[in-house]
């Protein structure tokens, strides 16, 4: 027998053990989310994904669906704090997009328009971040990371192996490798690797592929990332 | 060095849990993590080595690149800088010849900043290789650089610099009623196991770190694992091994009680944890004792070891066939180990990143098994009613609150000390016995509580009005409001973990904001940024720490209004950078300091 809980109004059935995020992706509700996947555990730390749950706050990604409860998702409110926490992420970071190869297919710009974020609203932090380009094949670009730790959950929950972390504390968090000098090429990364190729920034890139596809026909160019994600993670779900 | 860490590896059982003793001592042996260290541990442990990096980088005391041979560190607490503390760290600064932050060319020394060290009755206060020094002054320093400088052992020093005095003037319930060790497991075997949780349910007690939750319906959650939880399988749940964890990590700005407990009652704090362990079920418990109190750490060792001897600790005690046993552990610098889950992931050897929940510690803590987690003083209180009775304590306090709250109280008063009061006591009680005269204000529960104005000193101690874990800071009408709410938010955003978007980002940003407003940058739309950004990170945040993070500015700017549109500019927007300031550069490169080097931020 499913058990029932309902988004914004409509019943929606979920399995139990179900997160909120993966009932509703099941049901073709769309809750932003960036440090979300569906292949691998949830984190929670992104928040994009906030949620009320009978009038409580939480993350959809990480709160269990029990039967009768009464979530909004899609109401003004959350919206506008979504956006906001968007724009932290922004102006945390160094994120300009006109000259940043993940442009149009980068999921945190895609998030942004979708949440319909004109400005960055907070002033820029212009952290002092550092690029790695020392491995053949792929490079890491400090300045776009967002901490969302889905490399280094898909390292180690996909490629078997342990290649990122996430170090440091508040503003000083930042992303290192496993290896002894600290450089990505001394790490056993492969371009193959999925922990490669699962940035939803422009963080992690594969190198010589950055304008293979043209600006204007990448994924985010012509659909929201809304029906993007609802489309993919489906798929996966059914693998 | 080799040597030196594989014993220390072998000693500690190449236990990875252990990874915070054993830094604790690569630290004080090297003034620094060594990176052959990292490398050397990752292989005997088995742990990556960016696990240790991460621990190393997380904990304030922890270093990737060598501190001084004596490493001091001042305290930046409130009632430190009311006394001073920015004059005295300069003094220091230039007495040794190094900048706040920096180690002395010679390596012997470094200096910086540390968050409050619990000794607020007793500052300005500081550590000197994590040892505390209180009652700092200019005498004092002058001794201290000169014993650094003739490179003196820290054994050497003379006593008096490290005196902690307890302080306590006014002992109430538990104070006035220390128990002699046993007797409470006495009362427990005579009475029966479930009888005295019995007791513990009757006397309504709430846990005494600040939140407030039933300490007899947590411990039962723990030993019956929650009906309610679909995650949890009763069956497996029941034949799991348990912990019990003492929270003694203090690092609330102006707490200081649960040390004076800890100096003066432990028995009664490990009897407490003995009986939890009793009706629960456990066999191993901790204490989390934060780092800034190590000079408790022997002392504590002693009072076990006495508790082995007795009996009444270890293999079957009183004969009675409970085995149990506790081992003490010691942060390394992160105020948000006090939050449970992050304390638990502490004591697993990780950083101190608070976990999601559900599932809570109950069901799900130390290593994955069912733990409860309770404040020292909640295990005293305890202790005490398993002797005493639950009528003896739910006889005082009020409807929602049973009982007596131990307050540590500082600032501007006569008697910074510890103060025990029934429940329900009203605020201007405690400013007449702690001697506060021409109080402006009171910071209750510390940053993370409320700050009340002279208009409400009617109000009482009681979870259903002014709750606290202890923390209560008194501000007489000398002091800045701005000030104390801008060093408040700048502790938050220094211990943030940086784990959610909304705190990690929200409270550097409320930093900012406030430093624009204080500076006098702010203009008429800046007030309300900043209100909307503290709901923000107070809705948003993942735990207590960012939705508390907020209040120093929420609750001032409810009571005073006109001190923050005061700094304001008259005009109704400002950029948040300081034009004229980015010029100083270019000015200092062309050698000018005319009238047109300079720019009018705004037309006004
Ligand atoms: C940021 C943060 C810091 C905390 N620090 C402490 C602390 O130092 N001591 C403490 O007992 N509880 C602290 N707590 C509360 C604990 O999470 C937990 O509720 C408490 O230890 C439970 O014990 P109790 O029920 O006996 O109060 C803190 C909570 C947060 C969110
Ligand atoms: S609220 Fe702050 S301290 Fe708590 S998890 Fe988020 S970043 Fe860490
Ligand atoms: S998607 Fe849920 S917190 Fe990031
Ligand atoms: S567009 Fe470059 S990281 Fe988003």
């Amino acid at each position: 027998m499913s058990k029932l809980i309902t988004i914004d109004g409509n019943t929606i059935p979920f399995e139990e053990g179900q997160t909120i995020m993966e009932a509703a992706t099941a049901a073709g509700v769309y809750i932003p989310h960036l440090c979300h996947h569906p292949e691998f555990t949830p984190h929670g730390s992104c928040k994009l994904c906030t949620v009320k749950v009978n009038g409580r706050t939480c993350s959809a990604c990480t709160f269990p669906a029990v039967d009768g409860q009464d979530v909004l998702n899609n109401t003004q409110e959350l919206t506008d704090d979504r956006r906001l926490i968007t724009q932290m992420l922004f102006v945390e970071g160094n994120h300009f997009c006109p000259s940043c190869e993940k442009t149009g297919n980068c999921q945190l710009q895609a998030v942004a328009y979708h949440l319909n974020m004109l400005d960055n609203h907070f002033p820029l932090f212009y952290p002092n971040r550092e690029l790695d380009a020392s491995h053949a094949e792929v490079m890491i670009d400090h300045n776009r990371c967002i901490f969302c730790t889905l490399c280094v959950r898909a390292s180690q929950q996909k490629d078997g192996k342990d290649v990122f972390a996430i170090s440091g504390r508040g503003l000083n968090k930042h992303l290192i490798v496993n290896a002894q000098s600290g450089l990505l090429k001394d790490t056993d990364i492969e371009a193959t690797d999925q922990a490669a190729h699962i940035c939803p920034t422009g963080a992690i890139l594969i190198k010589r592929t950055a304008y293979q596809v043209p600006i204007g026909e990448r994924i985010y160019d012509h659909q929201q990332i809304d029906q993007v994600s609802l489309a993919s993670e489906n798929s996966q779900h059914d693998k | 060095m080799k040597k030196f860490i594989q014993d220390l590896a072998e000693t500690h059982r190449y236990q990875p849990t252990h990874l915070l003793p054993i830094l604790r001592s690569v630290q004080s042996q090297y003034h620094y993590i060594p990176q052959e260290a990292i490398e050397q541990l990752a292989q005997l442990l088995n742990i990556s080595r960016t696990q240790i990096i991460g621990v190393v980088e997380f904990y304030s005391f922890f270093h990737l690149s060598p501190r001084g041979q004596y490493e001091l560190l001042i305290s930046d607490s409130i009632t430190d800088h009311m006394s001073g503390k920015k004059n005295l760290i300069s003094y220091l600064a230039e007495k040794l010849k190094v900048a706040v932050g920096d180690v002395r060319q010679d390596g012997v020394v470094s200096l910086d900043n540390t968050s409050c060290t619990g000794m607020c009755d007793q500052g300005p206060a500081g550590l000197v290789n994590g040892h505390a020094l209180t009652r700092l002054d200019r005498p004092r320093l002058d001794l201290i650089s000169d014993l650094i400088n003739q490179q003196k052992p820290l054994n050497e020093w003379p006593a008096e610099l490290f005196l902690v005095e307890d302080n306590i003037y006014q002992p109430g319930l538990l104070l006035a009623n220390p128990i002699q060790p046993g007797t409470a497991l006495r009362a427990m075997y005579k009475r029966g196991v479930p009888e005295t949780l019995a007791e513990i349910s009757f006397a309504e007690l709430r846990g005494r770190g600040g939140a407030g939750y039933n300490t007899a319906w947590k411990w039962h959650l723990c030993y019956e694992g929650p009906e309610e939880d679909s995650f949890c399988d009763i069956a497996t749940h029941r034949q799991q091994q348990r912990y019990v964890v003492c929270n003694a990590d203090e690092g609330e700005p102006g707490t200081f009680k649960d040390r004076v407990l800890l100096n003066s009652y432990a028995h009664e704090v490990f009897e407490g944890m003995t009986l939890c362990a009793a009706i629960i079920g456990a066999q191993q418990g901790f204490l989390y004792l934060r780092g800034e109190y190590l000079h408790l750490y022997e002392k504590l060792q002693a009072v076990l070891d006495e508790r082995r001897q007795a009996g009444l600790l270890g293999s079957n005690i009183l004969k009675e066939g409970l085995n149990f046993d506790i081992e003490i552990c010691l942060g390394a610098g992160a105020y948000i180990c006090g939050e449970e889950s992050a304390l638990i992931e502490s004591l697993e050897g990780k950083m101190g990143i608070p976990r999601n929940r559900p599932p809570y510690p109950v069901t799900q803590g130390y290593l994955g098994k069912p733990t409860v987690v309770n404040n020292v003083e909640t295990f005293m209180a305890a202790a005490s009613i398993a002797v005493n009775g639950g009528d003896w304590f739910a006889n005082v306090g009020t409807e929602k609150s049973k009982g007596t709250k131990i307050l540590s109280i500082c600032g501007d008063c006569s008697q910074p000390g510890i103060y025990e009061y029934p429940f329900g006591t009203t605020i201007q009680t405690v400013l007449n016995d702690c001697g506060a005269s021409d109080v402006l204000g009171v910071q209750i529960g510390g940053p993370s509580g409320t700050f009340i104005s002279n208009k409400e000193f009617n109000r009482q101690l009681a979870f259903e009005d002014l709750a606290t874990g202890g923390s209560f800071i008194v501000f007489n009408d000398s002091r800045n409001i701005l000030e104390i709410v801008n060093n408040f938010t700048h502790f938050f955003a220094h211990e943030s973990c940086g784990f959610c978007t909304p705190c990690r980002v929200g409270t550097s940003l409320l930093k900012k904001q406030l430093d624009k407003i204080i500076g006098g940058h702010g203009s008429a739309g800046d007030v309300v940024a900043l209100e909307e950004l503290c709901q923000l990170v107070k809705t948003q945040s993942h735990c207590g720490l960012g939705q508390t993070a907020a209040n120093p500015v929420l609750s001032t700017l409810q009571r005073y209004p006109e001190l923050y549109q005061s700094r304001l500019k008259k005009i109704s927007y400002e950029p948040g950078f300081d034009l004229d300031g980015a010029l100083e550069t270019a000015r200092r490169l062309a050698k000018r300091n005319d009238a047109s080097a300079h720019l009018a931020q705004a037309e006004e």
